[in-house]
């Protein structure tokens, strides 16, 4: 399988991304520079977290008004999974691709940590490989990380089991309905604020992150052969 | 200020502006001898940077060659950026060290943050990519509403400088007195790695060849910036004080990229931050160590501002800009690299073969000087040397015990103490992981990082107890380094080299002088002993208040490789029935110690000792221990002593406690500050494997699975219990509620 990972700049944990899925999953994957993003030949993009363009106005508010969105937003249409962590996430919601706004942290500070977060819905392209409400720990470090939607939309999401992820411990900087993660409309665009490219191994404090990556493998194996 | 109104050289003499700038009469007339005619406004500008304290170490030369600067894995010793220490496999460590305490005090979210970016610079300048950032800061006790703004901004702005440009901060400390009060130390260290081939050097060689502008347009910000940092922040004039440089982590991230970038190309001969004294103290510098001169037509130089002078140009401290040396020819290239990442560069100037550093501007020579006479001949100052009153009279005194009537009490206290208390909410702000390599993120003994494609770590840490060296410099010079090594022992790391930043008051004052002759020699002494070179470094004086010095706090970074990862070792519990072994006995030590100020409210007296055989003894005993992987969990007794300690590895470890049996005076046992000490704890089946290699470990209890901490005496009797909960809580909450009080 071939990832993506769409870097802006600015985007500094791009290596993260590309550490997790080549050297740790053991897919291939590159790092796509936004000034020519060419994604029609790869099977899944990653959006990465960092700081796009410095988060200059409001995380995520530049990046997606570089071209490369355009190309991003095909890719999505086509189907194909598309994963946004952190800032990722947050270049995803300023395009439009998936719903919500963020707020700065309720703390006003950044803050970063390990947060313990719910699978809520373990059917979907991200998630198969998580139990149903499988507890998980997850690092995150945002400053930007108050996730919010309104009414309709949060009712939408639930009636339509959109919320992937929920915080189940204080960790949540103010996050409608404790929401960690949503997905598209389609399913196949993932937006989550815990990181789950740096839970990939013991060493670097733990894995809970890394059925997510094998979900994404297994689900677009199972098509691929289906298909073949 | 327009060139046309600039005082003429003879203004500048017989109305003695230089001293505007700085300058001594004496140094002013040195200039005038050594360039045989008075020197016009800006080349006295040249000067007044090149030969500030920070610039030139005029005054502390004498002290930094008491260090020992080399060792078998030195590859490069202080004068450049940064230091270099090999870690085998052809990579090497790249690192420093260096205060921001004057920006801090007056504006300490922009100032902290500039810190972090220079030093970053620093690092990246050698061609070595920075991966880790540690930081170690000073403040008032937080009763005071101006503390806490200094307190909460500056750790705001240390933070999100790391944080956006994207390098983990892996360790730090921080610690409160009242000398820091309205004079913060904010000092930084960033870590870097490379492979010994990309190492790189800020040489301005071969003439003709051309010297190159990158990154940010020169405003007229920090002009004068290390004029400043060398003299006393005056804070009730906060107003006249000069714009300060502000930075931008976004454009650093840019810079850093295409500089690492750049250094794998061979049109490359050197490239140097423009730190402190910006565009002066580069291309001087660059040229100097080269032994060539350097031409800049000051035209040529991308400017924020419009009407920018002569003077203002060299003296502008506008930050994330880099001086490179291309070869002749090969120009484009290295500017189209550039603008991949958005980077302006503009060739403005050439290598000559005269020595000089000559400015052009508007088509006529503004400045000519020897680049040498700026970077190399500053005046070197012996100053004078007094021992203060103070310390003769605390040398006579007897060690007594500070007077305790409820342990559990001052316990609790102990652990509310801000020093003392949890730095979650200093930590919780940086971002510990990214880049995905962080072993051990802060909050234990060091901070350790992976180096991937290898089975080896990097442990680092920062630490100073300044209250031991204004009592005792000498002394106390050797417990810093003592207890950073230390930090990195009970990491599972073997200390390899350190750096220093040394923040005192001012050398003027012979006491002062004295603090840093004395504690100069204990680092000195401690870092021979402890086989850890000092690579580089970064001196800052004249920190006071109104006239009165912040204690002496030379502090100390070191780094140590971790030979096997599987070998790094925290300080929390793992597992009950493990047994708990103390290293060390407690003296009747308390001069200096967290709890005397406590109880006392001041501190005095003689601080604890320090036999560096001994702890060089132990800590090869220790991580001989560890690196068997015979030891649980490890952490060395500091501030607050046994009882903190303790308590400290039960409240990371859920839900484990500690049931511990001590001998002698309880007060003594608990809370004395003596040295070379350590709580580690090992798998009961590995004790005798333990003990054979730690011969001064005694047993004293085991980790329980009942969350609480009972202390016993010798006849078994309770002397101490509580849960950890309640521990915990008190020290946890410690800073968030002085942070939210209103006084």
């Amino acid at each position: 399988m071939r990832f993506a990972i769409l870097s802006f700049p600015g985007s500094s944990c791009d290596v993260d991304m590309l550490h997790a899925v080549r050297n740790v999953v053991g897919e291939g994957a590159e790092i796509v520079s936004h000034t020519d993003a060419k994604l029609e030949n790869y099977d899944a993009v990653l959006l990465p977290t960092g700081a796009s363009y410095g988060d200059y106005l409001r995380p995520g508010a530049l990046a997606q008004s570089s071209k490369s969105i355009e190309a991003l937003k095909t890719f999505a249409d086509s189907g194909k999974p598309v994963l946004g962590v952190g800032n990722g996430f947050q270049v995803l919601v300023e395009a439009g691709i998936l719903p919500g706004a963020f707020l700065r942290n309720k703390s006003l500070k950044f803050r970063s940590g390990n947060a313990k977060i719910a699978v809520q819905n373990a059917s979907t392209y991200f998630t198969s490989n998580y139990e149903q409400g499988q507890l998980i720990t997850i690092p995150f470090a945002h400053e930007y990380g108050n996730y919010y939607v309104d009414e309709d939309t949060l009712h939408l999401l639930n009636e339509t089991n959109r919320i992937i992820f929920t915080y189940e411990d204080e960790n949540t900087d103010g996050s409608v309905a404790n929401i960690a993660g949503v997905l598209n409309e389609q399913g196949n665009v993932l937006g989550m604020m815990p990181l789950p490219e740096r839970a990939v191994e013991e060493i670097i404090g733990g894995t809970d992150g890394l059925p997510l990556f094998q979900s994404i493998l297994k689900n677009w194996s199972e098509k691929n052969v289906s298909h073949a | 200020m327009s060139a046309m109104h600039e005082p003429t050289a003879q203004q500048i003499k017989d109305e003695k502006l230089y001293r505007q700038m700085g300058m001594t009469d004496e140094e002013f007339d040195r200039a005038v001898d050594m360039i045989g005619r008075l020197p016009n406004y800006t080349e006295t500008g040249l000067f007044s940077a090149m030969w500030s304290e920070h610039c030139s170490y005029k005054s502390s030369k004498p002290i930094l060659r008491k260090f020992p600067t080399e060792g078998e894995r030195v590859l490069q010793g202080p004068g450049e950026g940064a230091g270099i220490v090999d870690i085998g496999d052809n990579q090497a460590v790249v690192f420093k060290m260096e205060s921001h305490n004057s920006p801090s005090a007056i504006e300490p979210f922009i100032g902290a943050a500039t810190g972090a970016g220079g030093i970053i610079r620093d690092v990246f300048s050698m061609g070595a990519r920075p991966v880790a950032l540690v930081n170690s800061m000073r403040f008032g006790d937080l009763s005071e509403a101006r503390d806490r703004y200094l307190f909460e901004e500056a750790v705001a702005g240390i933070a999100s400088y790391g944080n956006t440009i994207g390098i983990p901060t892996v360790a730090g400390e921080v610690q409160f007195d009242n000398c820091y009060s309205k004079r913060p130390l904010v000092n930084a260290m960033a870590v870097g790695l490379l492979n010994h081939e990309d190492i790189q050097k800020g040489l301005a060689s071969g003439v003709g060849n051309t010297v190159l502008y990158v990154g940010a347009k020169t405003g007229r910000d920090g002009i004068h910036g290390a004029t400043m940092s060398s003299s006393e922040v005056a804070v009730d004039k906060e107003a006249e004080l000069p714009v300060m440089q502000a930075g931008d982590p976004y454009l650093e991230k840019l810079l850093m990229e295409a500089c690492l970038e750049l250094v794998k190309s061979d049109a490359l001969i050197g490239i140097q931050d423009m730190g402190a004294a910006g565009l002066t103290s580069s291309s001087a510098e660059m040229a100097s160590k080269a032994g060539y001169g350097v031409e800049l037509n000051l035209d040529l130089v991308p400017q924020r501002e419009e009407g920018m002078t002569a003077y203002e140009m060299m003296l502008s401290e506008s930050q994330e800009r880099m001086l490179v040396v291309v070869k002749q020819g090969r120009e484009e290239e290295i500017i189209e690299l550039c603008k991949k990442y958005g980077l302006e560069a503009v060739a403005i100037g050439k290598v000559t073969d005269d020595k000089m550093l000559r400015l052009v501007h508007k088509g006529e020579v503004v400045a000519e000087v020897l680049a040498d006479i700026l970077a190399e001949d500053a005046p070197v100052y012996y100053k004078t040397s007094e021992e203060p009153a103070y310390y003769r009279e605390f040398q006579g005194m007897e060690n007594i015990e500070p007077v305790v009537e409820d342990l559990k009490e001052t316990l609790t206290a102990l652990l509310k103490r801000p020093t003392i208390a949890s730095k979650e909410w200093v930590y919780n702000q940086f971002d510990s992981k990214a880049r995905s390599n962080t072993v051990v993120a802060p909050g234990s003994s060091a901070g350790v990082i992976r180096v991937q494609g290898t089975n080896k770590g990097l442990a680092m840490t920062a630490d100073c107890n300044s209250r031991f060296i204004y009592l005792d410099p000498e002394t106390g010079g050797k417990i810093a380094v003592a207890e950073a090594a230390r930090n990195l022992i009970c990491s599972g790391a073997e200390p390899i080299a350190a750096t220093d930043c040394l923040n005192f008051g001012s050398p003027d004052k012979p006491e002062v002088f004295w603090q840093i002759e004395k504690s100069a020699d204990g680092i000195a002494e401690a870092c021979r002993t402890l086989n850890t070179p000092i690579i580089g470094g970064n001196v800052s004086m004249s920190n006071e208040v109104n006239g009165v010095p912040v204690y002496p706090t030379p502090t100390m970074g070191l780094v140590g490789i971790v030979h096997d990862l599987q070998q790094v070792t925290t300080t929390a519990f793992k597992q009950a029935g493990d047994v708990i072994y103390l290293i060390g006995d407690a003296a009747t030590e308390f001069g200096g110690s967290e709890l005397q100020q406590m109880v006392e409210g001041k501190i005095f007296g003689k601080v604890p000792t320090i036999d560096l055989e001994l702890e060089a003894a132990r800590q090869k005993a220790l991580l001989k221990a560890i690196q068997s992987r015979l030891v649980q969990s490890a952490t060395d007794l500091s501030e607050g002593g046994f009882a903190v300690a303790l308590c400290e590895k039960a409240f990371d470890a859920e839900g484990l406690g500690a049931e511990v049996t001590i001998s002698g005076s309880a007060v003594t046992a608990l809370f004395s500050e003596t040295q070379s000490r350590f709580l580690v704890t090992v798998k009961k089946e590995l004790t005798t494997a333990f003990e054979a290699l730690v011969k001064d470990a005694v047993k004293i209890g085991n980790v329980t699975a009942d969350e609480s901490i009972v202390i016993k005496g010798e006849n078994g009797e309770a002397l101490l219990d509580g849960s950890v909960d309640e521990f915990r809580s008190a020290w946890k909450g410690a800073i968030p509620c002085l942070l939210n009080s209103e006084a």
